[in-house]
Parts: structure tokens; C-alpha cells; sequence
């Protein structure tokens, strides 16, 4: 962990992973935009006010060196055109801020959406992401894939969002501001990336133990790499002969209770689907990189990257335990 | 017109006791009394401790955050810290602290000898204690049969379904419930008392329109406290409801409402914030013209932004709400109330300036804090606007940007103003002047601490750090940031401490106060310090806001201006 002065320095601030001041989709673009209007207005009233302060505060100090300095100063008890005055200025500013704000609210949550908009349903899990294309057949976790849009062509990603569990809050800084995945409850939002590449973001509403390693990592693929991408997850899961055995340990335990493995007898709801799991960056939501080490470990005791995940120990021994990861590593 | 004076003279005639009392009667005494005072000091003193506890608290979540994946506590113990440092700091600090000094100073400013319900006081001032005690019992019992004891982990907004039993076991969320019931009891007692004395035991002369600011004040935040206990009482019994006689209310699994819990909470929760920096700005309103050597600039001003910000804070409570998909329509309805409240809160700061302008300020300690209190209200109010804009609270909201703007009102705008009150109330609730050296070296470390600390912490949320994460990744560019906020929170601890120290020290070794060490005008400063039981031997009559003033300057008294 070592700091540098780089650390510190403007262009680290302003591009950061997941920092709001580098937008790179319409609605946070949109922010961004209204952002530097506040600023600008509130800075300007912070160097007014607090200047006016700072000089009072040094011009009016108590002089024991004063002539008269044992007599109080003159009282003063009021003037009614002074306070009207610093009623109406502010009201002021509060309606030009209003207005600028309010055009904001409605270009971004009325937005016209396009035929060729791609739907999403995002449903929140104590500790992960849900993402299922219902027009394409996919399910998958953690690792949402969007198309990038070109303004020509706009193809917005529209997320419907709710909960299984608590509450959770979807936010990707770069892209959009947060929107709360509510139980009971069906939010939507969108999303436009203008660049192709990783975004990052992580659950913003406390859900529970694991609220932490509840990260999200979301995908602008280019419509080519997209196309590929859908293909290869509507496929079944990966049928190696050479992990059978882990094939097996896999399904004779309490695994599909929770996971789902297309073509397998493995239907379970609770977790992320495990289709093609290899095929994914991460594991545990993000918590750590998708090595087979880091699967080995998880499957043995999930706790050791996310203490209070859901998932108990599976207490396999180290056969089971070595042959159900290289399974799962062909998941491609 | 003839000008009413005080009567400053004390009668009392019972000074010279023969022998200290033992310590079990002093310990009866206190355990008995409903003298206003008295539970005032008991109310500050047990808000004193809880502040030790939950700074403490918050001590522990900025060791654990200063650098990534940091293993110093469990996620468990974490979240449990959290919660248990809000709820403290919120129900069994600042509430506590605020009302003790309502407590002490409203019947000294009215020219009252008690306030109006002397045993429901008492009353208040237990059941909230005992909430107190049964939040932290927690940690004993809070897991019933499922283990030895949690405290609860749900954060101090508790939002459903996180409290529904499928996931809160045990009991440690029935032991929130039920502490917060109690707090809510005690205030709801507390402030009815204050309404009562403020309406009915003013002393002769002393019209509504000549109550000192910080009664106004008062008067007007405890009306406010029955409008929003009441909904956060109610919401605590329905999720008892929910916990444990069946019904669905909050229950998401069953078809209840998540998002009605946080209309609940906030209709309850925003106002409290206004409920809490509203006696900030009493002690402003007293401290700073008499350290200014000026009358306050704009009394009915300052009275209608009261009553102004009173009303409007009932109407904002959505505007913790905007992520929650209310709709253009909700959103934008509150974003105008909440801006609003911009300009009643711009004139109190606009007339707080021209009290200074044109006068001669002493810096002693408590004017230094409240000036300290001015700057950083000043900027608490500018990123509070920046929250009000709803889409740049889509970004900001739940960030560490809030939990930054958030604490640069309750501790740059209420703790500083509480300090400067410590330092200019002392004198008159124990005789002593506190140690001004002391003091400053409590203010400056306070003061590079608090923006070590604060000031840091907008940048980590702007990159787009959520709060209450247990840990976060190295490779988000965060570390820096964190590891100065919490550097900033050790040098606060120690500013504290040394209040602390200068609390205690001064109470034996302190010099001697006098009746009226400030050079004061409002009618406390004319009996002894501390003042009798009776407060005033005779009592006193006012002819104007500044009854102290017109007897130190008869020849213009302020009756001629008023």
C-alpha cells in the first residue's frame, strides 16, 4: 500500500474507477452537467458569504488599544429592507436551481424509449446480482453485459429492478446514478454507455452482513462482441467427460438445491446460476478473481472471502473438493 | 414607560450548612429530585457518557476503514458498530444533551423556579435513560435463545425487511425497538413540558415577543417533537406488530411495504435533524451577540425562520427517498420543499453576520466554537443544496459525500455550538469558569481534526464509495482518502479528551465565576451561579428582550427601540 503523491493529484479524483465525475453514459452525463451548475452556484455563494464573514470576524475583533474601548458599540436592532432583501436573493436562486433541476428529473426519468432498447431484469440477492435477458433466454450473475450505444443508433439498456430479499441499491457511478432495488416492488432505469469497456459499481443500500462484497461489474461489449457473448450463454453447459466425476459430486450434494446448470438436474433458485460460470472474470460477486484456487477455496468455505454469505461449507473432502473445481471450471 | 428591572439580589439565607452531606444522601437527592436543573445536569452528564461510547464506536469504524480489506473487526461486529454509533449519537446524545440545556436555561431566561411539570420532567429524563441502558443491554441479551448477546445490526433507519424476523433473529432488533419507543417517551414528555412552561410560567413583563431567542427556539422545536415522535412511535409498534403478532405490515415476503417503513421513518427522521440543529442556533443566538457586545440584528426575523423552517421541515422528509423510484412527479415536488428551507436557514446566518458587523468580538472559547459553528453550518447548508438536486442525489446518496455533509451539521454545526455553550453555560451550572488555555487547545485540535476528518471524507463518496461497507477494494483509489479520515478522527478524540479533562479539572480548580462572568443580558446572569433551587429569591419583572442590558445601561435601555 504505498502512497504516492500521484494519489492526491486532480486526474486521479476526476478518473476514478467509479468516480461521478467521469461520465461516460446519457443520465450520467446529464448529472454530471447539473452537478458543475450546483457547484458553480454554491461556490460562489460560499466566497460571498464566507468572505463576509471572514472580513467581520477580522475587522471587528475587540482593540484593547481603542479610545473607547470600555464602551459598548452602537446597537443596532434590525432593518427590515436588509432582510427583505436577503430573502428575495436567495428565493431567487432556490427557483433558477429548481427549474434546472427539475428539467433534469424528467429528461432522464421520461425518457422516450427506443424499439431497439435491450431489457434486463436485475433482481438483488443477499449478496449478489441477478441479471436475466427475458427476450434473449439468458440468466447469469454478477456480470451484466450491455450493449454499447452510439448516438446515431441509440441501443439503451433499460434494468428492471427487485429484490428477492432486503433492499439493495444498483449503481454504477460512471454510468447512471443509483436506483434502490426495493422488494415488492419494480423499479427501472437505463443506461447508455457511449464507450466500450468494464464499469464498475457495487450495491449502495445496506442488505445485510454482506453488504461490502456485493459488487457489480457491468460490460459495454460492442455490438459484435455482444452477439457472441449472447450465443455463447444460450448454449447448454459444457458437457467435458474428463470432470465427470466432478459432474457427479456436484449433483449428489446440496449444490443444485441452490444453483442451476443448464442441461443438468441442477435447478436451484437461491444463487447465482453456475451455467457458464467459467466464463465470468470473478467469483463471489466480485469478491475475488475466477481462478480455480479461488474456487477450490470459496466451495470449501465461502466465509473465507465473504464471511456471512448465505452459502454454508460444503465440507467435500479434498477429492470431492479438487474434482468439483476443475468442474467447474470447464463451465465455460 | 417606565422600565422594570430585575431584581438580581438573592435572599437565600441557607448557604452556610454545617456539614457535607453523606454521599448516599447526595445520591438520593439526585435520584429524587425534579429540580430542573439538577435533571438538566443529569441529562447532560448521561449524554456525556454515551458521547464517550459512540465516539468511541466511530473510533473503532475509522480503524477498520483506514486502509482495504482490513481484518481489524469482523463484518458482524461492524455493521453492529454502526448501528449502535447513529442510534447513540442521534437518541442518547444529542437529544439528551439539547433538552438538558433547555432543561437548565428555559425557566432561568423566563424568570420561572421550575418548569411547569417538575415530576413529568423527572419521569422523561428516567424512561429515556432507561432506553439508554436497554440499547446497550443488547450486547448481553440481544440474541435471546440463539446465543449470548448482539447488538443490533440493522442501522439506525432500520429499513424493512432487514428487521423482519426472517432476517433478525434474536432479539437484538426488538432491543432497538424498544429503546427508541422509550427515547420517544421521554421526549414527547419532555417537550410537552417545554411548551407548557414556555406558554404559562413567563415572569411579569416578559411577552412572547420579548422571550429571549433561544426560548423561541425551544418553543418551536418541541412542537415539532409531537408531529414527529408520533409517526416513529407508531412505526416502532407496527414493527413489533410484524416481529411478533403476525401481521404483514413491513413484511415484504407477505406482501407488505418496504418502502412505507421509510416514509415512516423519514417523516420522522428529517424533521429530527431540524429538531436537533435547532437548539444550535439558540445557543447562537445567545452567545454570539453578547460575545459580539451587539444586540441580535433581526429578532423577528429570527423568530419567523424559526417558525419558517419549523413548518417546512415537515414537508422535505422524501428527499432521503429520491432513489427509491417515487416518480418525476414525488421527486420533483421534493426537491422544491427541500430547497426551500435554503432561505429561512440563509436569513438566520445573514442576521448572525450583521450581529457581528459593527460590533467588538471577544474571542474567548465559546465565541470561537460558535464562529468555528458558523463557517461550517455555512458549508453543511451548500452541500445539503447540492443533496436537494435530486439527480445529483442519485449519484451522491448513500455515498460517503452524505455521511460527510451529514456529520458537517451534527458535529461542524451541533457539537461545535454545543462546545461553545459548555464553555459559556459552565459558569452558571457550577461556579467555575472552565480553563480558557485548555480550551483553546480543545478548539484548535477540535478544529483541524473536524476537517481532517470531514472535509476528506466528501472526496471518497464523489469516487464512489457507498457507506457502511466493512472494507472495500485496494484498486478503487480510496485508500488515501480514508487513511486521512481517520488520521483526522484521532486528533478529534484527543481535542475531546481534553474537554473532558477541562470539564472535570475546572469543576475543582476552576476560577471563580461570579453571577454574570460574560458580561450577560438575559435574566440567568442575575442570579448566583450555580443558582439557588428557587432560582430567584423575587421574581424578576422585564420591560425588553435584554433585561440585564437595561439595568447596566438605564440611561438607553433597549424598551426604546423595541
Amino acid at each position: 500500500m504505498a502512497i504516492g503523491i500521484h494519489d492526491f493529484a486532480l486526474p486521479n479524483v476526476v478518473h476514478g474507477k467509479t468516480s461521478i465525475f467521469s461520465p461516460d453514459a446519457t443520465p450520467a452525463h446529464s448529472i454530471f452537467s447539473l452537478s458543475m451548475l450546483v457547484l458553480a452556484i454554491t461556490l460562489s455563494i460560499f466566497l460571498v458569504v464566507g468572505g463576509l464573514l471572514l472580513y467581520a470576524i477580522i475587522r471587528y475583533r475587540e482593540r484593547l488599544s481603542d479610545p473607547d474601548a470600555a464602551y459598548e458599540p452602537a446597537q443596532i436592532y434590525g432593518s427590515n429592507q436588509i432582510e427583505l432583501s436577503w430573502t428575495v436573493i436567495p428565493i431567487l436562486i432556490v427557483v433558477m436551481l429548481f427549474l434546472a433541476t427539475a428539467r433534469v428529473i424528467y429528461s432522464t426519468e421520461h425518457a422516450p424509449k427506443p424499439p431497439s432498447a435491450l431489457d434486463v431484469t436485475v433482481i438483488g440477492h443477499q449478496f449478489w446480482w441477478e441479471f436475466r435477458y427475458p427476450k434473449l433466454g439468458i440468466t447469469t450473475a454478477n456480470e451484466l453485459h450491455i450493449l454499447v450505444s452510439d448516438p446515431r443508433h441509440p441501443t439503451p439498456t433499460y434494468l428492471t429492478m427487485s429484490s428477492a430479499d432486503t433492499n439493495h441499491s444498483f449503481w454504477v457511478p460512471r454510468l447512471a446514478g443509483k436506483m434502490d432495488v426495493i422488494p415488492n416492488r419494480i423499479n427501472v432505469m437505463w443506461v447508455d454507455p457511449t464507450t466500450a469497456g468494464l464499469y464498475l459499481g457495487q450495491c449502495a443500500q445496506y442488505c445485510g452482513t454482506q453488504h461490502a462484497k456485493m459488487l457489480l461489474r457491468v460490460y459495454a461489449d460492442t455490438p459484435a462482441e455482444f452477439v457472441t457473448w449472447v450465443a455463447h450463454q444460450r448454449q447448454p453447459a459444457a458437457q467435458d467427460s474428463s470432470v465427470a466425476e466432478g459432474r457427479t459430486v456436484f449433483e449428489h450434494n446440496a449444490c443444485i438445491s441452490c444453483h442451476t446448470i443448464a442441461g443438468t438436474v441442477a435447478t436451484g433458485r437461491f444463487g447465482p446460476n453456475l451455467t457458464h460460470v467459467a466464463s465470468r472474470s470473478t467469483i463471489a460477486s466480485g469478491s475475488a478473481p475466477n481462478t480455480a484456487a479461488n474456487i477450490r477455496t470459496f466451495v470449501d468455505n465461502p466465509a473465507h472471502f465473504k464471511p456471512g454469505a448465505l452459502m454454508p461449507p460444503m465440507h467435500l473432502n479434498d477429492h470431492d473438493l479438487a474434482a468439483v473445481t476443475a468442474y467447474l471450471t470447464t463451465l465455460k | 414607560m417606565a422600565t422594570q428591572t430585575p431584581v438580581p439580589a438573592v435572599l437565600d439565607q441557607t448557604t452556610s450548612t454545617a456539614c457535607r452531606p453523606m454521599w448516599l444522601e447526595v445520591l438520593h437527592d439526585w435520584v429524587t429530585t425534579v429540580d430542573h436543573k439538577k435533571i438538566g445536569l443529569m441529562y447532560i452528564g448521561y449524554a456525556l457518557l454515551f458521547l464517550v461510547v459512540a465516539g468511541f464506536e466511530a473510533l473503532l469504524i475509522r480503524i477498520q476503514l483506514a486502509i482495504p480489506n482490513n481484518t481489524f473487526v469482523s463484518p458482524q461486529v461492524f455493521n453492529r458498530l454502526f448501528t449502535m454509533h447513529g442510534s447513540t449519537m442521534i437518541f442518547f446524545v444529542a437529544m439528551p444533551v439539547l433538552f438538558g440545556f433547555g432543561n437548565y436555561l428555559i425557566p432561568l431566561m423566563i424568570g420561572a423556579r421550575d418548569m411547569a411539570f417538575p415530576r413529568l420532567n423527572a419521569f422523561s429524563f428516567w424512561v429515556s435513560a432507561f432506553g439508554g441502558l436497554l440499547l446497550y443491554f443488547s450486547y448481553f441479551g440481544g440474541s435471546g435463545l440463539y446465543g449470548a448477546g448482539s447488538a443490533p445490526d440493522v442501522g439506525w433507519w432500520a429499513y424493512a425487511p432487514l428487521t423482519a424476523k426472517a432476517f433478525s433473529p434474536g432479539h437484538s432488533t426488538d432491543y432497538w425497538t424498544l429503546a427508541i419507543l422509550l427515547s420517544g417517551v421521554g421526549t414527547i414528555g419532555t417537550a410537552l413540558n417545554i411548551v407548557t412552561t414556555v406558554i404559562c410560567m413567563r415572569c411579569p413583563g416578559m411577552k412572547l415577543s420579548r422571550m429571549p431567542l433561544l426560548v423561541w427556539i425551544y418553543l418551536v422545536m418541541s412542537l415539532m417533537a409531537f408531529v414527529t415522535i408520533s409517526p416513529l412511535t407508531a412505526a416502532q409498534i407496527m414493527l413489533m406488530l410484524d416481529r411478533y403478532l403476525g401481521s404483514h405490515l413491513f413484511d415484504t415476503q407477505a406482501g407488505g411495504s418496504a418502502v412505507l417503513w421509510m416514509h415512516f421513518f423519514w417523516i420522522f427522521g428529517h424533521p429530527e435533524v431540524y429538531i436537533l440543529i435547532l437548539p444550535a442556533f439558540a445557543f447562537a443566538n445567545e452567545i454570539i451577540p453578547v460575545f459580539s457586545r451587539k444586540a441580535i440584528f433581526g429578532y423577528p426575523a429570527m423568530v419567523a425562520a424559526t417558525v419558517g423552517i419549523g413548518f417546512v421541515s415537515l414537508s422535505v422528509w422524501a428527499h432521503h427517498m429520491f432513489t427509491v423510484g417515487m416518480g418525476a412527479g414525488a421527486n420533483t415536488f421534493f426537491v422544491f420543499s427541500s430547497m426551500t428551507i435554503a432561505v429561512p436557514t440563509g436569513i438566520k446566518i445573514f442576521n448572525w453576520l450583521a450581529t457581528i458587523w459593527g460590533g467588538k468580538i471577544r474571542f474567548t472559547t465559546s465565541m470561537m466554537f460558535a464562529i468555528g459553528f458558523l463557517f461550517q453550518f455555512l458549508i453543511a447548508g451548500l452541500t445539503g443544496i447540492m443533496l436537494a438536486v435530486a439527480p445529483f442525489d442519485w449519484q451522491l446518496g448513500n455515498s460517503y459525500f452524505v455521511v460527510a455533509h451529514f456529520h458537517y451539521v451534527i458535529v461542524g454545526g451541533i457539537l461545535f455550538m454545543l462546545f461553545s455553550a459548555f464553555y459559556y453555560w459552565y459558569p452558571k451550572m457550577t461556579g467555575r469558569m472552565l480553563s480558557e488555555k485548555l480550551g483553546k487547545w480543545h478548539f484548535w485540535l477540535f478544529l483541524i481534526g473536524f476537517h481532517l476528518t470531514f472535509d476528506i471524507m466528501h472526496i471518497p463518496g464523489i469516487l464512489g464509495m457507498p457507506r457502511r461497507i466493512y472494507t472495500y477494494e485496494a484498486d478503487r483509489g480510496w485508500m488515501i482518502w480514508n487513511l486521512l479520515v481517520s488520521s483526522g478522527a484521532m486528533i478529534q478524540t484527543v481535542g475531546v479528551l481534553l474537554f473532558v479533562y477541562n470539564l472535570v479539572r475546572s469543576y475543582f480548580k476552576g476560577a471563580v465565576a461570579g453571577a454574570d462572568p460574560w458580561d450577560g443580558w438575559t435574566l440567568e446572569w442575575s442570579t448566583t451561579s450555580p443558582p439557588p433551587s428557587y432560582n430567584f429569591a423575587v421574581i424578576p419583572s422585564v420591560g425588553s428582550r435584554r433585561p440585564l442590558w437595561d439595568l447596566k445601561h438605564p440611561e438607553d435601555p433597549d424598551n426604546n427601540y423595541e
